[in-house]
């Protein structure tokens, strides 16, 4: 049946529900991250009693209102797509995929009704001390809000803590702690937040920058750049930092996706860290892929070994030895794992096949079979290889994943020359002074859109074609619904996100040029 | 019991205060939520998204039934296929 679905199905369900996670993600980290640059603000404010501080504070708490209020339960479209496009997935995912959501619901819910209400309607109506406790819980309900949506994102990349039950036909939560401490989940909340910091930073250095580049506010733009530029420069080193653990653990729990991200075919030791490259496509094939090599490449020799092994002895895996297997490294091929998935397909079919007959015995004896260790190390979490029909098939577009890969990290570094450079000229005293800086400050306000959008374009790109690593495919999860519903959702939704973020923009830019209420 | 009413009452009037107060980008927001939640949840929501299983199928076991059969029928498909 999964084959007769038609692709044109599976891409537009695909690309409808990119269009609103794309969408949905450029409200999210704005608000993550000046939710804590305000904290820090009216911190200085309770503690020094300058009014000056108050006025700041306010004038950045009117953009995050805006940003805050327009992106409200944008995300919930989404959660709308898994029932109605991906039933089947939602369905097998259980309550290890509802959990962390419903959390996630009653946090928000909690959180906008009480403390963000506080926030805007509380000034001089409740306690400095009050409202400053209300200011830093919306920073920090914000950020454990993300975190349950991240937690979930991350099972879908490495499932543990579960129990397939085939009764149900849905995974079992069993260990929620280790749902919650997956590394995967841990790596992605600290970068994913921290990156939320850096977006907002940014985007209050930019701001600043403009009003000094018109010689107005240059209180509010100066002593917002320090905080702006401070929270930035240690919001950027440690995005670099847990990006790069982040990528360690790629190399260990998704060494495809890893290998993609490198463009790397044949796995070697002493393997060099692309720091800028140009693909061009080859002659050469895996099976029916066509093979890319670099037409232009500035590497540096040894370091990829360094960075995901210790050593540039350290052997990074390549494309090839994950399809082909390699028994010295102990790495099994497709091939075999297509196998192994079909062997607990079939354990499910003799399940299913029992059932019709009402075999008690029989459905007691796979019951069984799903939870020994053996079948489920074995067998189980290989499931989806079962739907898969060539080898080559489990490789994701490696374009699509080097580009998104080196394009982030090229940025993520100009990120830290660029507030490094803020704090330098604004402790010299000749910030003002260096226009071609604040146009620099100004222009690179959506940058960090485009790196943040690009990692989560390398996290879903990148492990194609799964949508729960090696247990089950897109195209397995993909409810059975008219292309034609699809598309019209899609129409809706892009002309509402564009609506909704051309009233964002406008509103801000309006808030903008009036600037703070003296 | 005076105390609990008292509470409530200050509450109401904390937020009904502040949403009289409203300036003007606020009230903008706010009449872009009410059309952004009233297309989400009465056209969207009603026409477009219904839930898949819970619309077509009364019981988890059906449901369970349907899912199983979508992920093991891939199965019986890969058979003839090869």
């Amino acid at each position: 049946m999964i084959e007769n679905i038609d692709l044109s199905l599976v891409d537009w369900s695909r690309a409808q529900f990119a269009l609103t996670a794309v969408y949905h993600w450029l409200f999210v980290p704005l608000t993550l991250g000046l939710s804590f640059i305000l904290a820090i603000m009216e911190t200085i404010y309770v503690k020094t009693g300058n009014e000056e501080w108050r006025q700041i504070t306010r004038f950045w708490m009117t953009l995050f209102g805006i940003n805050f209020a327009i992106g409200i339960a944008t995300g919930i479209i989404l959660e709308f797509e898994f029932g109605t496009n991906w039933s089947n997935y939602s369905w097998f995912v259980g309550d290890i995929f509802g959990t962390p959501l419903a959390v996630e619901g009653i946090l928000a819910f909690f959180l906008e009704s009480t403390f963000v209400a506080v926030m805007f309607f509380g000034w001089n109506k409740v306690s400095k001390k009050f409202h400053l406790v209300s200011t830093w819980l919306v920073a920090v309900g914000a950020t454990l809000s993300a975190l349950w949506i991240l937690v979930a994102n991350a099972w879908m990349q490495h499932p543990v803590g579960m129990i397939f039950n085939p009764e149900t036909a849905r995974n079992e939560m069993v260990n929620f702690w280790a749902v919650l401490f997956n590394q995967v989940a841990v790596d992605k909340f600290l970068h994913t937040v921290s990156s939320g910091f850096l977006l907002a930073s940014m985007f209050v250095l930019g701001i600043s920058a403009w009003y000094l580049i018109s010689k107005r506010e240059e209180l509010l733009a100066k002593r917002s750049i320090l905080i702006a530029g401070v929270f930035g420069l240690l919001s950027s080193l440690m995005v670099a930092f847990t990006g790069d653990q982040s990528a360690r653990t790629v190399s260990k729990i998704q060494p495809v996706k890893f290998a993609s991200m490198e463009a790397m075919y044949e796995g070697k030791t002493n393997a060099g860290l692309i720091a800028f490259g140009i693909l061009k496509d080859t002659e050469k094939k895996i099976g029916d892929k066509t093979i890319k090599e670099f037409a232009f490449k500035i590497q540096i020799p040894g370091l990829l070994s360094v960075l995901t092994g210790g050593d540039k002895d350290s052997y990074v895996q390549g494309l090839k030895d994950h399809i082909s297997g390699n028994e010295k490294l102990g790495i099994t091929s497709t091939p075999e794992k297509m196998q192994r998935g079909k062997f607990a397909m079939d354990v499910l079919t003799s399940y299913k096949r029992a059932r019709l007959i009402n075999d008690t015995a029989q459905i007691s004896a796979i019951k069984g079979v799903f939870k020994e260790q053996d079948f489920r190390d074995k067998y189980f979490r290989y499931f989806g290889y079962a739907s898969v029909d060539k080898p080559e098939d489990v490789i994701p577009n490696v374009a699509v994943s080097f580009y998104s890969f080196h394009l982030m990290v090229v940025l993520g570094f100009l990120f830290i020359m660029i507030f490094s450079v803020a704090l330098y000229l604004l402790f010299k005293g000749t910030l003002s002074d260096n226009k071609w800086f604040l146009w620099i400050a100004l222009l690179s306000i959506p940058l960090p859109y485009i790196a943040s959008e690009l990692g989560w374009l390398l996290t879903e790109i990148g492990r194609q074609p799964w949508i729960i690593q090696d247990m089950m495919t897109v195209s397995q999860a993909v409810s059975q619904i008219s292309t034609g519903s699809v598309i019209t959702t899609f129409i809706l939704f892009a002309v509402l996100f564009t609506g909704l973020l051309i009233s964002e923009v406008s509103i801000l830019l309006k808030q903008i040029k009036t600037g703070p209420k003296h | 019991m005076k105390q609990y009413f008292s509470l409530l009452n200050s509450l109401f009037h904390f937020y009904y205060e502040g949403f009289c107060n409203m300036s003007d980008w606020g009230r903008k927001v706010w009449v872009i939520i009410i059309i952004k939640l009233f297309i989400m949840f009465v056209i969207l929501k009603i026409f477009f998204f219904q839930d898949f299983l819970y619309k077509n199928y009364h019981t988890d076991k059906e449901r369970s039934e349907h899912v199983l059969n979508q992920l093991t029928n891939s199965s019986d498909n890969h058979d003839r296929k090869h």
